[in-house]
């Protein structure tokens, strides 16, 4: 009990003492090996406390969204000489009203409407727009080809965005419908897989450069034409 | 029989709680994986609308963020109750856009410049007039891969 009271220096000063002090701290040591274990109680305390920190301070990014590409700056307005029954006009008011082709009608059947323009096929079998993979109503007042057919998404300064996005949803998904009918019948799969795979980073270089042929293809039978005019 | 009896104390032994800190630090871990930091605070109302059709954006590097929406209220004194452009963490105009876009562009490394996407995080109540103006800028720019930013859901949710 002495040993251990007595300071480091004291037992160096005095050697003869010291040695015998030592052997008792030695003695007394021998008992105590087993070090005391650190209580480990608040370490869940100090753990929820970084968890918290994390959840408060990070998101979890929403990452996805409608891609687009916009036109490249011209100085003179780009001029297009298409003919009038190859445009769908899609006019979106401020009040989230929708008129396509000057005629009102609900937003649910916009995908309809703009799959049916599209797939049209109007062009006869003679021409060269003709199109052979077209299943639509071959209406010579509608779109020759979907090559040809543009869609016109005229909006408002005051158009609620939310509106505008759900009309480019509706086209994004009525041409998908149509790119996935087409890559069923031509691959076998469907064209939103053929790009999830694509965009997948297990997916091997040389399936990759497989399915982009394929993805490509599929795009310029069905090219999402969106033009949007200058705002009313 | 008492040999059996013995042993009984009467008290349920306590739950250990010793693998509680592994199981914490397993949750932290999750989070600290799947989270990424805010880089800036959003200073505006920033309810993303909702779409089906959508396609994952790439890696966070090769993205440029823009938010529009309406201050938020500790703003509002300030800035008023109209939409407006975020960059950074500013409030700004449409003219501003392309500036912020050139100096965005100059930090990334050479090799990122040209394959850039602009993400647009826009709030559903916001007006397509700011919507039209920015995309103006970013043709001025060049910046011509642009992302409009929503939430998974029914598109028709957006009208409400």
């Amino acid at each position: 009990m002495f040993c251990v009271l007595v300071p480091q220096f004291a037992l160096l000063t005095i050697p003869l003492l010291g040695k015998v002090m030592c052997n008792l701290q030695i003695l007394i040591m021998g008992r105590r090996t087993k070090v005391p274990s650190v209580n480990a109680g608040s370490m869940a305390d100090i753990a929820f406390l970084l968890l918290i920190f994390f959840l408060v301070t990070t998101t979890i990014e929403t990452d996805a969204g409608l891609a687009r590409m916009l036109p490249r700056k011209t100085n003179e307005p780009i001029q297009i000489d298409y003919q009038k029954k190859n445009i769908l006009q899609v006019v979106l008011d401020k009040e989230g009203r929708l008129m396509v082709d000057e005629e009102l009608i609900n937003l649910k059947d916009l995908r309809e409407k703009v799959s049916q323009f599209v797939d049209n096929g109007g062009a006869p079998s003679q021409e060269e727009n003709y199109c052979a993979y077209c299943k639509g109503k071959a209406d010579p007042t509608s779109s020759d080809n979907p090559k040809k057919a543009v869609i016109a998404v005229n909006t408002h300064r005051e158009t609620s965005y939310g509106a505008y996005i759900t009309v480019q949803n509706e086209l994004v998904a009525a041409y998908n419908q149509l790119r996935d009918r087409e890559a069923q019948i031509r691959y076998k799969t469907s064209y939103t897989a053929m790009e999830e795979a694509y965009q997948k980073p297990e997916t091997s270089s040389k399936e990759k450069k497989a399915l982009k042929q394929k993805i490509q293809h599929i795009r310029l039978l069905y090219p999402l034409n969106i033009l949007e005019p200058q705002q009313l | 029989m008492s040999k059996f009896a013995k042993k009984k104390s009467g008290e349920l032994p306590a739950v250990s709680t010793a693998s509680l800190p592994d199981i914490v630090f397993m949750l932290l871990f999750f989070f600290m994986t799947v989270t990424v930091m805010k880089n800036s605070d959003v200073k505006v109302e920033n309810t993303l609308p909702n779409a089906s059709e959508i396609k994952k954006l790439e890696k966070k590097d090769r993205v440029i963020t823009i938010y529009v929406g309406a201050p938020t209220r500790e703003f509002q004194k300030v800035f008023g109750t109209e939409s407006k452009i975020q960059l950074n963490d500013k409030f700004a105009d449409a003219g501003e856009v392309g500036d912020y876009i050139l100096m965005e562009r100059a930090k990334k490394p050479q090799e990122l410049q040209n394959v850039l996407t602009t993400s647009l995080k826009v709030d559903k109540n916001a007006n397509m007039g700011l919507i039209a103006d920015i995309k103006l800028e970013l043709r001025k720019v060049n910046a011509l891969k642009v992302n409009y930013t929503t939430y998974e859901g029914d598109a028709f949710n957006n009208l409400k």
